[in-house]
């Protein structure tokens, strides 16, 4: 592959060519992404729809299909509406703030043992680093917008991402203490040998920590408090119209993808099998990688149409007094059994 | 010119620009926001120069926490800068002392340590080197115990802090999770039964009350 496209950029300088080449990979990333954060988008409206005996979007195309290519569409021809007395350059640069992250964290993700973009050292730092950046599109939104609603989404989404970002690091200190590697590859290689070798069982505290703090951090219900639709209007985004609206949802469907990715990788075997035997192996890699993240994505949809919105004291208490001391004490068992204990295997 | 090249002088060029307009421009929010460019361009720079964990944690740490905390806090005062400003002149000579200080102090040991004729150029490591690891590896066995007294240290300070911004708030309205997990529905909620609507009194009546029907 690789050899054919330097056969057919021969008269390119050398430099030029890595250029493009990483181009073409990033793309072949991207759009595929894209096209799952659209059809995200029509999924959730459909399962809530079925959750709430209702049918969903079903008139656009055959069986509602093209309904998010309708949406798309739609959002395209709206004129984005720049309010008075707004910052517009960080009012227009916010969107884009809060989407890049989100897309640029899949340049580190495995989806099988060789198909990696960037098989970097330290990829796990990296994801936690990109993740963490996400803020900013809200915050500069909701100060830029020169509206009380969108600044009072802001703080809250600053306190709340604060807080979560401590427990969801240190969660994933929990993984690679067990796995003993930064990188992501390696993490899934380790719990190679079937589902009980998953770290979802040693690690079952940490695993229910990072992907609710997962949810929190993508700003999804329960803990959608920066947007609070029956409290703050829509919060950090109710300035926002056209595409620079779409922008930010599909930062948060692309938001809610990563996490759900991320917590497959390092809790559930990535693109391992369940059962390393024959009728399970018949599946190739990157279609279990891309069954078990549905099925975790299928909880974040589940989790909007069960759960009431958290109070805003209620997440702060669940964040600082109950995460994180519990994956405090959970390195420390992982740590202290590791090394003084003969059950010290089951983290290793 | 290198792909890496062009990359350290981009990121290098926006690493002073922004720094720069952190002090030179006016609105703090996006002083604030130059100094998010800026630690993150200082990132970029790092990785080009193979220190990734080091480059990787300022991004975490800086920029994921410290200065979303910041913003935090600048967004919500009303600071004039205009009056902050307002002794440059006199702070000046003082100031301008203490920078030159900082730039000689720096100097001398830049001097010290990279200028030396048998200083040699670091060779640039391969693909499989781990910096996390060698950096690690040199924390804990090598400087475990400057490693160890610094960690204390922060320590130290955290409660410090705490105890000083931790004091007695009569008028808060703390509200115990505890009790309100235990309440039951019969501490809150009174169930009062009462007919939908009276019954018609159907029997003949001299009350005046009753008098619309004879209209």
């Amino acid at each position: 592959m690789h050899d054919f496209y330097l056969s057919l950029t021969q008269w390119l300088p050398e430099s030029l060519q890595t250029v493009v080449w990483i181009m073409i990979k990033i793309v072949s990333i991207v759009l595929p992404l894209m096209i799952c954060v659209a059809y995200f988008t029509f999924a959730e409206r459909k399962v809530i729809g079925y959750m709430q005996t209702r049918v969903g979007p079903n008139r656009v195309g055959p069986k509602g299909w093209l309904q998010p290519i309708a949406d798309a569409l739609k959002l395209m021809m709206k004129e984005i509406i720049i309010p008075t007395k707004s910052n517009k350059f960080l009012f227009l640069i916010a969107p884009i703030l809060s989407l890049t992250p989100a897309l640029a964290a899949w340049a580190v993700m495995p989806f099988s043992d060789t198909l990696v973009l960037a098989d970097i050292d330290a990829s796990l730092l990296y994801v936690l680093a990109l993740t963490s950046m996400g803020v900013y599109g809200v915050i500069v939104a909701g100060w830029a917008s020169n509206s009380k609603y969108a600044f009072l989404g802001a703080m809250r989404s600053a306190a709340q991402i604060v807080a979560y970002e401590i427990a969801m690091g240190f969660a994933l200190v929990g993984v690679l203490m067990v796995a003993g590697s930064l990188n992501l590859t390696t993490i899934v290689q380790h719990q190679a040998g079937g589902f009980w070798q998953w770290y979802f069982l040693p690690l079952f505290p940490l695993f229910l920590v990072y992907f609710i703090s997962g949810v929190a951090e993508t700003n999804r219900a329960p803990f959608d408090v920066a947007e609070g639709e029956s409290e703050i209007v829509a919060g950090f985004h109710v300035e926002y119209s056209g595409m620079a609206f779409a922008v930010f949802f599909l930062a948060e469907y692309a938001n809610m993808i990563l996490i759900a990715a991320l917590t497959v990788l390092m809790f559930l075997g990535g693109w391992l099998p369940p059962v390393d035997m024959a009728p399970f192996t018949w599946i190739p890699p990157i279609m279990w990688f891309g069954l078990k993240t549905s099925a975790v994505a299928f909880f974040f949809l589940w989790f909007r149409a069960t759960f009431p919105r958290y109070r805003y004291d209620q997440i702060m208490r669940l964040g600082w007094k109950v995460l994180i001391p519990v994956t405090l004490v959970w390195i420390a068992v992982i740590g202290l059994a590791k090394f003084y204990t003969p059950v010290g295997f089951i983290f290793s | 010119m290198t792909f890496f090249e062009i990359a350290f002088y981009f990121f290098s060029a926006v690493l002073v620009i922004a720094a720069t307009m952190v002090v030179t421009i006016r609105n703090p929010v996006k002083s604030a926001l130059f100094l998010v460019l800026a630690f993150f361009s200082a990132a970029c720079v790092w990785i080009t120069l193979e220190a990734e964990f080091l480059a990787i944690v300022l991004v975490l740490v800086y920029v994921g926490a410290v200065m979303v905390l910041f913003l935090f806090v600048v967004m919500m005062l009303d600071i004039d800068l205009a009056e902050m400003r307002a002794g440059f002149t006199r702070y000046l000579p003082i100031g301008g002392i203490i920078a030159a200080l900082l730039v000689a102090e720096i100097a001398l040991v830049m001097h010290q340590s990279f200028l030396p004729a048998d200083y040699l150029n670091p060779t640039p490591q391969g693909v499989e080197y781990s910096n996390t690891r060698e950096l690690g590896e040199q924390i804990y066995t090598h400087y475990v115990y400057a490693f160890e007294i610094a960690a204390f240290i922060l320590l130290v300070a955290i409660i410090a802090a705490i105890a000083l911004t931790m004091r007695r708030r009569p008028n808060n309205k703390y509200i115990n999770p505890g009790e309100q997990v235990k309440v039951k529905r019969e501490d809150r909620l009174r169930i009062v039964k009462m007919p939908s609507d009276k019954p018609i009194d159907l029997s003949p009546v001299e009350s005046p009350s009753s008098n619309e029907e004879t209209s």
